[in-house]
């Protein structure tokens, strides 16, 4: 099991982190409002995630960190 | 265990990109790079003209604003005054590096200056609103060419990775992408390279990036991004155009 970090803040809802992640757990908050006015990414089963990164490597704000 | 986190030499501050803009992630492995070579406090960047005009409030280290596309040539000037030999490195765009700053560009290769070049080509002038770039492909549709680019009034894209080759001034000219991890790591590798020469006192590095603008192309970053695979990779091939020294440990 994976600990996923979102500096939620910072995120502009691009949608980048979704499309890498290899077992599609995170999807753009469609209930909440950043700072910013994005929906911000977030981490539907964190359980199921394997601390692959993909995500956060993906993400063009580094707002992502990945601990195992 | 801390698997991934944002490097040392990245700033906290919020870039100022559009969401999805690639300018970000290559950010990032530039400033991996400066933290796994141990470089941060010898690094010394030049920031160009264009979106990463502001690349000097993201990485830690030491920075210093070009005029537009005259990046190689303060990196020079730097480079060749500084008795403490710190490391030169230049972010430039597409607009900046292939257009204005041509000359620059060309004569630091062909002088095997002593510099390491990232250089961002996606296609369009970004920051000014999505004019046509002399990197835009043959009939893609800008501001400046709302009919797509036409060849026979405006001429063909230049390569510039190809074109450099040709010099027998540069160490080391490489053409990567960032659409998915697997280029991302492949990018990594060839900028963690460009700095290496630098460090070893080879030469002129220069990695291009080939990446998305998805505003000013008018897509969502997922559209960019298959739009980048489909169209930007089959003209602009990824690949290692030149290094001269493994060239050398071959013969």
């Amino acid at each position: 099991m994976a600990k996923l970090t979102f500096k939620t803040d910072k995120c502009k809802g691009c949608g980048l982190c979704v499309d890498a992640c290899p077992k599609g757990l995170i999807k753009l908050a469609s209930d909440k409002i950043n700072k910013k006015g994005h929906h911000p990414a977030e981490i539907t089963d964190e359980s199921a995630c394997v601390g692959c990164a993909a995500c956060a490597m993906m993400c063009p704000d580094c707002i992502i960190k990945v601990e195992r | 265990m801390v698997v991934f986190d944002k490097p040392h030499a990245l700033t906290d501050a919020p870039m100022h990109y559009c969401p999805g803009c690639t300018h970000g992630i290559v950010h990032r492995l530039v400033a991996e790079v400066i933290d796994e070579l141990g470089i941060e406090g010898k690094t010394i960047g030049i920031a160009p003209v264009g979106c990463s005009v502001f690349a000097y409030n993201y990485f830690g280290c030491d920075m210093i604003e070009a005029a537009h596309g005259r990046a190689p040539a303060v990196a020079t000037g730097v480079k060749r005054s500084d008795p403490e030999g710190h490391v030169v490195f230049t972010y430039q765009g597409d607009g900046d590096l292939a257009s204005i700053g041509m000359a620059e560009t060309v004569h630091a290769a062909a002088r095997n200056e002593n510099i390491t070049i990232i250089f961002i080509n996606n296609a369009i002038y970004g920051m000014t609103g999505g004019q046509m770039a002399p990197t835009s492909l043959p009939g893609q549709v800008t501001q400046t060419s709302p009919y797509g680019r036409d060849t026979d009034h405006c001429g063909f894209p230049i390569k510039v990775c190809e074109m450099l080759s040709e010099l027998d001034g540069p160490e080391y000219l490489e053409r990567v992408t960032v659409n998915n991890v697997k280029n991302i790591m492949k990018a990594k590798k060839a900028i963690k390279k460009a700095f290496q020469n630098q460090v070893d006192g080879k030469g002129f590095s220069l990695v291009e990036v080939v990446s998305t603008c998805p505003t000013n192309w008018g897509m969502t970053p997922q559209n960019a991004l298959k739009w980048l695979e489909d169209n930007m990779l089959p003209y602009y091939p990824l690949g290692c155009y030149k290094d001269r020294s493994a060239k050398e440990e071959t013969k």
